[in-house]
């Protein structure tokens, strides 16, 4: 199934707060644990998530530090920050609006009529 | 191990191809290389030969055209110039012609302007009342053009018009209802001070009436520098232009002076102004950061000239003679400490971490500092012993206004330095400090001349 790009974005940035909100990561992790959450089904190009880490280390939402992988290569890891912590709560609230409208039509049962009547 | 050399090299050959973006910085580089040997390791992991693991993970980081750009978009205000990013430009093209007819209308129409009086007997450089109805209104002709272009190109909404067109009407009104006593001082202060303003209230149209951003803010300082130097620049070649003309209608036996210096020079440097302005809004890339390359020339040397200066009047024991210009000549000194900061400032990465660079602007604030202290230790002196007038209250006022900015500048420096404060503190007092210089501008032109009786 190919989810629809805008969604994708729309989507990005309250996946990454909410996987940092499980504590510190970096990109790769962070690219595999969204793939393993959506079961595969959410495909993202790979290099995107470092423009977007960024914007959210400007917005301070999470806090950028340098540190060595196990194999004692340099590596960024990422921290969500309290900001990060009160915007993903924010946007959690807002997906949860969404969500709930949207639950509200899928299970009334009626399957959706393909021409006008 | 043969192909553990060849991954290697393959790692090596991407790196550079990355890096020839110059929207993505060495240390994304760094990052986005980690993420691909991760990618790597767990597809060779996964089974994958080196070779195929290397395509694989290279194809899933995605095309480095959008990903560039991406970066480009995110860093849009550290990479100023750095936008032209693949088939984007092309959209941009007829929207680029366009603006290039407005801003040659526009400064047609500056120029006409700068003229026009003339039709109604205001003689450029004729005699006193009309030498001094140019002098009044000469930035008023001329700036407000440029105001125009901005607000025509940005699209601003009419509430915004009225937020640059209002004040530049009240300065009008201000420069020619005020009864100045002729070739006084309050007049010649009011006219030098008259452009600041100007210049500041077109900030308002250039930041499309968003001028509480601190974003727009330092985009607007960046752009009065590269501004400074397409003019110093067109001004040169007019220069040659002016001469050659002279020397061709001489060569004939007819004298184009008095041609060149009531039409020729007015007109251009009329026009100049939008031309400058259009240059440096379209030809982004082509003087790369003239301003900043600059300030990274000339900081080291400012740095040496006044460390020598201080160390020698420390060892000579000589004071310093402040007579009554050379407070002035200190507040130039500090205006361009000033401007060299702030091109630091506006070219810097603000997340990047402190370099030699930094200590060295530090040096030099503290230098023009200590310089200033005493600078104003004499001069207050001197008020003291004579009293006040218009251009020692103004020289006076606009000292402490560049002290204070540069004394907070280099206690934020000093933190920043120690890891105590980001370096996005110290741009955002700079651009949070700019209304100051426009309210101390609109003081001495408005207020000055009532306090000090119009002489």
């Amino acid at each position: 199934m190919d989810i629809a790009k805008d969604l994708v974005a729309a989507s990005a940035t309250p996946l990454v707060l909410a996987i940092l909100g499980e504590g510190e990561s970096y990109g790769y992790a962070i690219i595999k644990r969204v793939g393993e959450l959506s079961r595969g089904e959410l495909q993202w190009t790979d290099g995107m998530l470092y423009p977007l880490l960024h914007r959210l280390e400007r917005k301070g939402y999470v806090k950028a530090v340098w540190g060595q992988s196990e194999t004692g290569r340099r590596r960024k890891y990422y921290r969500l920050t309290k900001a990060g912590t009160e915007h993903l709560a924010a946007q959690r609230h807002q997906w949860e609006v969404v969500d709930s409208a949207l639950r509200g039509l899928w299970f009334t049962g009626a399957e959706p009529r393909l021409r006008p009547a | 191990m043969d192909e553990r050399e060849g991954l290697e090299q393959r790692i090596a050959e991407w790196r550079s191809y990355v890096r020839r973006r110059q929207a993505v910085h060495a240390v994304d580089v760094e990052e986005l290389e980690d993420h691909l040997r991760s990618q790597v390791e767990s597809l060779g992991a996964a089974g994958l030969n080196a070779d195929e693991a290397f395509l694989v993970a290279v194809k899933r980081l995605g095309d480095l055209d959008s990903l560039s750009r991406e970066f480009a978009r995110e860093y849009s205000e550290r990479l100023w110039k750095q936008l032209v990013v693949g088939p984007a430009t092309v959209d941009a093209a007829p929207a680029q012609s366009h603006d290039a007819v407005r801003a040659v209308l526009l400064a047609i129409g500056a120029a006409i302007a700068i003229r026009l009086p003339e039709a109604f007997g205001w003689r450029l450089g004729g005699p006193a009342p009309a030498e001094s109805f140019y002098l009044h209104n000469a930035a008023l002709l001329v700036l407000p053009w440029l105001a125009v272009y901005f607000s025509r190109k940005r699209g601003l909404r009419p509430s915004d018009w009225l937020g640059w067109s209002l004040p530049i009407v009240v300065a009008a009104v201000v420069m020619n209802v005020t009864p100045f006593r002729p070739a006084g001082s309050t007049e010649v202060l009011a006219v030098l001070h008259l452009p600041i303003v100007l210049w500041l209230t077109t900030g308002i149209a250039y930041a499309s009436g968003r001028w509480r951003d601190h974003a727009q803010r330092m985009n607007y300082v960046r752009f009065t520098g590269e501004w400074f130097i397409y003019y110093a620049l067109i001004a040169a070649g007019g220069g040659v232009l002016m001469g050659f003309t002279m020397f061709l209608f001489q060569a004939i036996g007819l004298n184009a002076e008095q041609a060149v210096a009531t039409w020729v020079l007015p007109a251009g440097a009329a026009g100049a102004v939008l031309i400058a302005a259009w240059l440096v809004e379209s030809k982004q890339s082509v003087v790369e950061n003239m301003a900043p390359v600059l300030t990274l020339l000339f900081t080291p040397l400012f740095a040496i000239l006044l460390l020598f200066f201080v160390g020698t009047m420390l060892w000579t024991g000589n004071a310093l003679d402040v007579g009554r210009e050379l407070l002035i000549g200190f507040d130039l000194l500090l205006v361009l400490v000033l401007a060299l900061l702030l091109y630091a400032i506006s070219a810097r990465d603000p997340q990047a971490p402190p370099r030699w660079f930094d200590r060295l602007q530090l040096a030099l604030v503290v230098c023009a500092l200590l310089v200033d202290v005493m600078a104003l230790w004499a001069i207050a002196a001197r008020i003291l012993e004579f009293g006040f007038s218009p251009n020692k209250v103004a020289a006076l006022g606009e000292n402490l206004i560049l002290l204070v900015n540069l004394g907070v500048s280099a206690v934020l420096y000093v933190r920043f330095l120690g890891g105590k404060a980001t370096f996005t503190e110290l741009e955002r007092w700079q651009t949070s400090y700019v209304p100051v210089y426009l309210i101390w501008a609109w003081i001495v032109v408005a207020i000055f001349p009532v306090v000090f009786g119009f002489r």
